[in-house]
């Protein structure tokens, strides 16, 4: 079960023709996808991709009703795979993924089935993770596009827009027979907006059909001497169809074009931003009324020649708004003017800065200088208020607040007994991998060196292998990018070179990062997925026989001992350990509801929280460095003598017990307490708390005699 | 109701005659806290006023814990009727043109003033000013907290107009969550153009706690309605030696406070008020040094125990059960034994090798029940016996050293005998982490001589004591120390 469930939102996806939706965009992509016929629907989640997966998992029964097949892919490779199904059969299919990084993955599919070209409609929804709040590196998908020959739209970033293209895009790629990217920046995948609704349609031509009544065509199969034919096909029958089909249907857009002598060209995802800007600069209305023209790029490759040229014509100079780096369109503009002669001049990355996300702010500024340059004659309103002197100054009390482990989080423990055992055995070379796990490189773990990629990691430590060192390497991966590839890059290299080295398997039941998607090893029972794959026997199936599985990590003494055996033990061979404890922001969603439940039917329901006792706590916090727990917080000391903080246990706590395990474990301090609040509790609970409260009050009033005894 | 855009609030926002634009909403929080509710929110209340409402967050890992911006726009639907095309709203808050933030927390208000979101002639700045303690100030060795009054002074000075409130108070006061809060004190200070009533109908919709979400909406709109909020200072005593005296009485017993008033004497005569009041807060703090005497006995008070009850929130129905992390090792056995019983066990092996496997692992010890708690009471009632122990012993050695040293320095260099005595709070701690303290402590003291040759001594003691106190490894320390020239090459 997701971290998020679409239950309630799923049902806008039943809207009828005519009817108003409000929700979030990729919530609106799958409804676009519903309408444009779709057979089949895969993918891997992600951010910002991940609520499609979980729209699409809640959504089943509507799918189902449409009889449309989705699968959570095993990978984005799997996914891109899967779309060879619209190779041979006229069938619809679309499979979404964060990128760059999972179209990275996905690459080597996607090349075969842009090669080879499809019969039905195959689009790819990519969530370009890209700018504010990205979690990987800043590259452009714009690049797969170009390399592999896949046609990329890039919509205005409002509901209507990004519906269109969904449909649009189905009949592009049947027009030219090429599969089609949509790309969405993070934003517009989370944006709230609103759309017209059509009827959802069932494919004309099903899986089944496909299935009972196969074709096959060699010619669509990479291989000589059909690959050097598709290579001339892409260039002369599917381009020049594709450029056709985006002039007749008019998917690029010309806005205000009256004749001025300046123009801007941009890529529609930039629209809303493009014309804030003009506004703030005086220079349009809230409706997108500009007194500059606008020439936006709803398709980004390929370019079409001969609208460039129209919308050039008669204008001294255009500003390319390009967001990304290289400039890849801004490149391809002077090409296409130095061919027609046009002597427009072209700005860009001259105005613009070259890296990174283009914002309001940055457009602006790009803005006012060109506008500035070309259009003297105007007087360009301010645009923005200034913030007073006072926010420069109070950067010295604003820190950093990277993401890091939740509160109760199972992995926080696996580093905390890494950081035990550093403390004996000295630093070791740790190589990290894609997860929540990756937030032990930020303090107060300070663990890692370096990640590779999505169950990378312990092919991110092959190299370091040497016969004659004294210390062996730690390798971490999380469940998720176990499944995704980690099992054979990772496991089944390391047997096969013979590797001496450590890999601790983060096994928390869920692809946590991504919002607590099932896996094959998920303990949850799943009506539609095959879950209960140990991890253990799929590691000792490729031929690992050193083998630890610890069923608790808040054990901190036993992972501890554990991670020091395999770091120590004279065996040779790769050594696993699977570290399990079911992820904590999963579990709560869980067992609350559960336990509210039974608390209100009578039952007897024991809680657990931790601790501190101010008065015995001095505040010297190794207790956090040694965890970093949300919390497990600091507040001012109520004792007067003392001036420095005391730790503090916030009510957040959800008692996974991990402060008293490392206070134990690390020997640091008596101040940690459980508390176990027992609701409904029973006669034999009552009874016993009745005697020992009696006996118990006794000895304290003794205790406060002597106590009012010496304060008199 | 439709948009009143004549509303007092939406025509100071957004200028008499200026052309119609939307209004801009920034909600700064961390991951996880309620902000995607609180826009949620907006947007309902907007979309049932007869606005066009966008909203855009920027979920993934942000969502664990980091800090993240969520952003809304509204803009009146007449409008857009009228000039017949929806309006173009922006997917991110541009510096300089937001309307309204709303910060769930301080620092991420202080970081919305950085950032530039909050300006003097347009914004309104509502914000929660309790505080979610950054990694760093958490995980300071000592006190790392940033100036809770700096933020908010900031945010007074830099928003256009501001309400403060502590916002997590009246969420848990209520039962309910930081954004219903916010959510009121947005509707209390008439910023958009809605009533009460069109506000409390979105939580009504929403359908999830419906009850405690009113509660603290209403109180957050009061607070808003009242104006700023007084930010309690807790204000520190003075009367440092009251306390001492106060403290050692329940450590141990009337006499050994005597003895520190004693102890006192020389620094009350000296005519140093400064020196004075540290001598007597650290000496009271040395004094009554933890051990496990104390701590048993800590753990035992009933006053304790109604303070868990209440920290846990223990319901009228509910049983509590309190268990502890007690992990003693060989030394703290040695140390609560008479002075030369401790000293033999501590030279041992064979005592060693008796006791290993049973302090090998830390205990938890169930105080709530009969056997635990009587355990530990019967640790506490050793405390008669404390005088005689090894560790009061070689403690009360370590104080009279360090006694002396002061009241050698308080004459010649006072400012240096007050950075003496406020070195102790480098002993701190339980095990390792005391053990690792009353080093560098005495390395510190023992390389006094050597600092008084230098132009400021004090001021050297004191950014030697940081340094100590920065981290766990002790590296700022040696690189202090490197540059202070003080010890002879090792």
């Amino acid at each position: 079960m997701a971290e998020r469930s679409f239950a309630k939102e799923v049902q806008q996806l039943r809207l009828g023709a005519g009817q108003p939706f409000h929700g979030e965009g990729i919530l609106a992509v799958t409804k676009a996808l519903l309408q444009s016929g779709v057979s089949y629907v895969g993918g891997y989640q992600g951010a910002p991709i991940s609520h499609l997966m979980d729209v699409l998992s809640d959504g089943k029964e509507i799918l189902e009703e449409l009889g449309v097949h989705f699968e959570s892919s095993a990978s984005e490779a799997s996914a891109a795979a899967m779309l060879a199904a619209s190779v041979n059969y006229p069938l619809r299919g679309a499979v979404a993924w964060k990128s760059t990084v999972g179209t990275n993955v996905a690459s080597d599919a996607l090349a075969n089935l842009a090669s080879g070209g499809v019969r039905g409609g195959a689009l790819v929804v990519v969530g370009e993770d890209y700018g504010d709040g990205s979690s990987i590196m800043q590259e452009r998908t714009h690049a797969f596009a170009m390399k592999s020959q896949i046609w990329l739209l890039d919509p205005r970033p409002n509901l209507e827009s990004i519906v269109a293209a969904v449909e649009q895009g189905f009949e592009l790629s049947e027009a030219s027979n090429t599969p089609v990217m949509l790309e969405l920046r993070i934003r517009a995948c989370h944006v709230h907006g609103r759309f017209t609704a059509k009827d959802n349609r069932r494919p004309d031509f099903t899986l089944k059909d496909a299935m009972e009544r196969p074709e096959r065509d060699v010619s669509r199969i990479v291989l000589p001497p059909s690959s050097f034919l598709h290579e001339q096909e892409k260039v002369n029958t599917r381009w020049p169809a594709a450029l056709r089909f985006i002039q007749e249907r008019g998917l690029n857009e010309v806005f205000a074009d009256d004749g001025q002598d300046v123009g801007l060209i941009l890529q529609g995802g930039m629209y809303n931003t493009v014309i804030r800007a003009l506004q703030l600069l005086g220079l349009s209305d809230a409706f997108g009324n500009s007194d500059i023209p606008l020439y936006v790029l709803n398709v980004t490759y390929p370019l079409v020649d001969a609208e460039i040229n129209r919308f050039c014509a008669g204008k001294r100079a255009v500003l390319m708004i390009e967001e990304g780096q290289p400039e890849f369109i801004e490149q391809a503009l002077h090409a296409t003017l130095r061919r027609a002669d046009l002597t427009t001049k072209v700005h860009g990355k001259d105005m613009l800065p070259m890296a990174g996300e283009y914002t309001a702010p940055v457009v602006l500024n790009g803005l006012r200088a060109f506008v500035e340059r070309y259009m003297p004659d105007v007087a360009v309103q301010g645009g923005v208020s200034v913030p007073a002197p006072v926010a420069k100054e109070v950067a010295g009390s604003v820190d950093p607040r990277p993401p890091g482990f939740c509160t109760g989080c199972p992995e926080r423990p696996i580093f905390t007994a890494m950081k035990l055992v550093e403390r004996e055995l000295g630093p070791h070379h740790v190589s990290c991998d894609i997860g929540c796990h990756l937030f032990s490189i930020l303090p107060p773990f300070n663990i890692g060196n370096t990640t590779m990629g999505y169950g990378l990691g312990w092919a991110g430590a092959s190299a370091l292998n040497a016969r004659d060192a004294s210390k062996r390497t730690i390798s971490v991966m999380g469940d998720g990018g176990f499944w995704h590839n980690g099992l054979t890059s990772g496991v089944g290299n390391a047997v096969f070179n013979r590797s001496d080295n450590v890999l601790v398997v983060v096994d928390n039941g869920y692809a946590a990062a991504t919002g607590g998607q099932d896996i094959p090893s998920s303990l949850a029972d799943n009506p539609n997925r095959a879950t209960k794959n140990p991890i253990e026997r799929a590691v000792r199936g490729v031929g690992v026989t050193w083998v630890r599985t610890l069923t608790r990590t808040y054990d901190v003494a036993r992972v501890r001992d554990t991670l020091r055996e395999a770091l120590t033990t004279k065996e040779k061979g790769p050594k696993v350990i699977i570290a399990q404890s079911e992820c904590m922001l999963n579990r709560q969603r869980r067992v609350k509801p559960l336990m509210k439940r039974m608390v209100k039917e009578g039952r007897r329901v024991v809680r657990e929280r931790f601790g501190v006792d101010p008065d015995t706590c001095t505040g010297d916090h190794s207790c956090i460095r040694l965890s970093g727990c949300p919390s497990l917080s600091i507040a001012p000391n109520p004792d007067p003598l003392r001036r420095d903080p005391i730790t503090q246990v916030q009510n957040s706590c959800v008692g996974c017990g991990l402060c008293g395990e490392v206070a134990d474990a690390a020997v640091l301090c008596p101040s940690f307490y459980r508390a176990e609040l027992i609701s409904n509790p029973s006669w034999w609970d009552r009874l016993r708390h009745r005697v020992n409260g009696w006996v118990i009050g006794r000895l304290q009033a003794r205790i406060d005699r002597r106590l009012e005894r010496h304060a008199a | 109701m439709p948009l009143d855009l004549d509303a007092p609030s939406a025509q100071a926002a957004q200028g008499q005659d200026a052309p119609v634009r939307a209004i801009t909403i920034a909600v700064v929080a961390m991951g996880g806290e309620g902000g995607g509710v609180l826009s949620d929110w907006i947007v309902d209340l907007a979309e049932h006023a007869g606005c066009i409402a966008q909203s855009t967050s920027v979920p993934g890992v942000a969502q664990r814990t980091g800090a993240t911006i969520y952003y809304i726009e509204l803009f009146p639907e007449a409008a857009a009727k009228a000039a017949g095309r929806d309006p173009v709203l922006s997917l991110t808050p541009v510096p300089g043109d937001v309307d309204i933030v709303l910060a769930s927390e301080l620092m991420e208000a202080g970081r919305a003033v950085q950032r530039g979101l909050v300006t003097p002639d347009r914004t309104v700045l509502i914000a929660s000013t309790h505080r979610v303690y950054s990694i760093r100030e958490r995980t300071a060795p000592a006190d790392g907290r940033v100036d809770a009054e700096a933020l908010i002074a900031a945010g007074k000075e830099a928003a256009r107009r501001h309400v403060f409130a502590d916002m997590a108070h009246i969420a848990e006061s209520t039962g309910s969550v930081i954004s219903a809060a916010l959510f009121g004190a947005l509707a209390g200070s008439q910023a958009l153009p809605f009533e009460r009533a069109q506000f409390e109908a979105a939580i009504r919709r929403g359908g999830v706690g419906v009850e405690a979400s009113l509660a603290a909406f209403s109180a957050g709109y009061e607070r808003a309605q009242g104006g700023d909020a007084a930010v309690a200072v807790p204000e520190e005593t003075t009367e440092t030696i009251r306390e001492g005296v106060k403290r050692l009485t329940d450590y141990q017993d009337p006499a050994y406070a005597q003895e520190y008033l004693e102890r006192l004497a020389p620094f009350r005569a000296s005519g140093h008020p400064e020196l004075l009041d540290e001598v007597a807060r650290h000496l009271a703090l040395w004094m009554s040094y933890e051990d496990t005497i104390r701590v048993a006995d800590l753990k035992t008070r009933a006053s304790r125990f109604a303070r868990v009850c209440d920290e846990v929130r223990l319901g009228k129905d509910q049983i509590l059960q309190i268990s502890e992390y007690m992990h003693p090792r060989i030394e703290e056995v040695a140390d609560t034994l008479p002075a030369g019983l401790g000293r033999w066990l501590l030279g041992s092996t064979l005592a060693h090798k008796v006791l290993a496997p049973l302090t090998r692992r830390g205990r938890v010890v169930r105080t709530s029940s009969l056997g635990g708690f009587l355990l530990l009471y019967a640790v506490a009632g050793l405390r008669p016996w404390r005088r005689g122990t090894l560790r009061f012993q070689c403690e009360h050695e370590r104080i009279r050293r360090w006694l002396d040293l002061i009241r050698a320095m308080a004459p010649e260099d006072p400012a240096l005998a007050v950075e003496i005595a406020r070195a102790q709070r480098l002993v701190k701690g339980y095990s390792d982490t005391h053990q690792r303290g009353t080093r560098n402590f005495e390395r510190l003291m023992a390389l006094v001589p050597a600092m008084r040759r230098k132009s400021d001594p004090a001021g050297y003691l004191r950014v030697l004591c940081d340094a100590a106190l920065a981290d766990d490894t002790g590296a700022a320390l040696e690189a202090a120390l490197a540059e202070a020239h003080l010890e002879a090459p090792r």
